[in-house]
């Protein structure tokens, strides 16, 4: 059984009122202000009880499960590879949900606890950024270091092989990136900006992320110029080689059977 | 009379508003395979499919849309890039398919964009249909207009990535090509030589016998 507010803290509306006595010292202030959740009038607690784990479960829901997004099928050991060509220190925020094949029912379950999947991202360089095993739902994120070709796989990892008797998993996957990860409302919320500050802010993430494509087109196209370049140089130092060997060996062969023919006696 | 907390997170709660913005992927697609994606829609949306063949082969694959009812919306064999639109007469799971059946040994990156429904708002209580300031129109127009921008953008560097993979592939084959010519004109070189003087050297013994 709670002990009354009154022994902790007067409810005043949105005012915490501390009239225990022992509250001039900062911890045991600290330890009140802590408890004020636990300790509330029933009208009020019944407020806390519902914003707090509610919201976290809304933010959770918005965060983690892609409602709306496109889902293919694979297989059990297959593993799919999404190519993502970014420039360097953008955001990646990948969400997946995965659903059994049920051969009982002949539809797919809506969450099957126990099935993982791996997720391994490699950077330009063929370097693993991340390797993780996530469970039947899932968010990844990262932010690349190097602009270039970012390679995200998925594979099924699932502890119960006899589950897979069906052998289709279907997997919902949302990839967000740039400016498109950023979360608005949160982002309002934490700095307290007005509507058209929130506008402004949108903006300005897009011109940088605009900005960031840019930057990485300018190291792309030199990339591609130097590709050209050693091409351009490769057949014109070649071609000029193989000339001189051709001509070369010509040249050698005609002598070498001349005084190979006349060393025989024919000519 | 609400805490600061509820009131702050209310507007949360009515965060599923509207649909999703755009997805974008880029996979490999290897040869004699199929591989699809499917989206649940609801009637009356209307959804852009933008795909196009980055690397590999002659840069083309089969592609088609079909509805929930197995109609086929879209069907185009061996295309490079295209842009599909349609506006959903029924509601729901619609299918993108692309197929790399016709190749027997190369494999194929495609770039999908799969786009449905409007625009999320930024914020809850951001909705269009309220009056807006000439700075909020302003915004959203900017809004568009760069958005528009980055779709260019994506545009130009789906092809600057193909354009560099064929000249990649290019400088490759230039250099094996060259190595392995450059040893052939030897061994040619040295084995006609060779051969010719397997030729005399059996008909000497011939020669010196008849005279």
């Amino acid at each position: 059984m709670y002990p009354t507010p009154e022994r902790w803290l007067t409810l005043d509306g949105e005012r915490w009122d501390v009239t225990s006595a022992g509250c001039s010292a900062a911890a045991s202030c600290a330890e009140v202000r802590k408890t004020k959740s636990q300790y509330t009038s029933m009208n009020e607690r019944s407020y806390m009880m519902l914003s707090t784990p509610a919201a976290g479960l809304l933010l959770l829901s918005a965060w983690i499960f892609p409602s709306n997004a496109l889902y293919f099928h694979i297989g059990e050991t297959e593993k799919k590879c999404f190519i993502e060509e970014i420039p360097d220190e953008t955001m990646v925020i990948g969400k997946y949900r995965t659903q059994l094949w049920d051969k009982q029912t002949g539809s797919f379950l809506p969450a099957t606890p126990g099935l993982g999947m791996h997720v391994e991202i490699k950077d330009p360089d063929t370097k693993i950024i991340l390797s993780r095993q996530y469970g039947s739902d899932g968010r990844f994120t990262f932010t690349s270091h190097t602009p270039g070709e970012h390679q995200i796989c998925l594979h099924s990892n699932s502890t119960k092989m006899a589950l897979f008797a069906g052998g289709k998993l279907r997997v919902h996957l949302d990839i967000q990136v740039g400016e498109h990860t950023n979360n608005y409302p949160e982002i309002a919320a934490k700095d307290k900006l007005t509507e058209l500050q929130l506008r402004v802010r949108q903006l300005l993430d897009q011109v940088e992320q605009i900005q960031k494509e840019q930057n990485y087109q300018r190291y792309r196209e030199e990339r591609f110029r130097m590709t050209s370049e050693s091409t351009n140089q490769r057949v014109l130092w070649w071609s000029i080689a193989q000339t001189l060997i051709l001509i070369v060996t010509g040249i050698w062969q005609m002598k070498h059977l001349k005084s190979f023919f006349e060393a025989k006696k024919l000519v | 009379m609400l805490s600061p907390a509820l009131s702050s997170l209310l507007p949360l709660l009515l965060l599923r508003v509207a649909a999703v913005l755009a997805t974008e992927l880029t996979f490999e697609l290897p040869d004699n395979e199929k591989q699809c994606f499917h989206e649940e829609l609801e009637e009356g949306v209307r959804f852009d499919i933008d795909f196009q063949v980055i690397a590999g082969g002659n840069y083309d694959v089969d592609c088609f849309v079909t509805d929930p009812q197995s109609n086929v919306l879209y069907n185009e064999k061996k295309k490079q890039y295209d842009s599909f639109s349609h506006t959903t007469a029924m509601q729901g799971v619609y299918k993108v398919c692309f197929s790399n059946e016709f190749s027997s040994f190369t494999y194929k990156t495609v770039y999908l964009e799969f786009r449905h429904g409007d625009e999320e708002p930024l914020m809850p209580g951001m909705t269009r249909t309220t009056a807006l300031t000439q700075l909020e129109s302003s915004c959203v127009s900017i809004h568009e207009v760069l958005k528009v921008v980055a779709d260019s953008q994506t545009w130009y560097r789906l092809r600057e990535a193909h354009d560099r993979m064929k000249a990649e592939h290019l400088l490759e084959r230039v250099t094996y090509w060259s190595v392995g010519e450059t040893v052939l004109l030897f061994v040619i070189g040295i084995g006609q030589v060779m051969m010719l003087r397997s030729f005399f050297s059996d008909k000497k013994g011939s020669v010196a016998a008849t005279t």
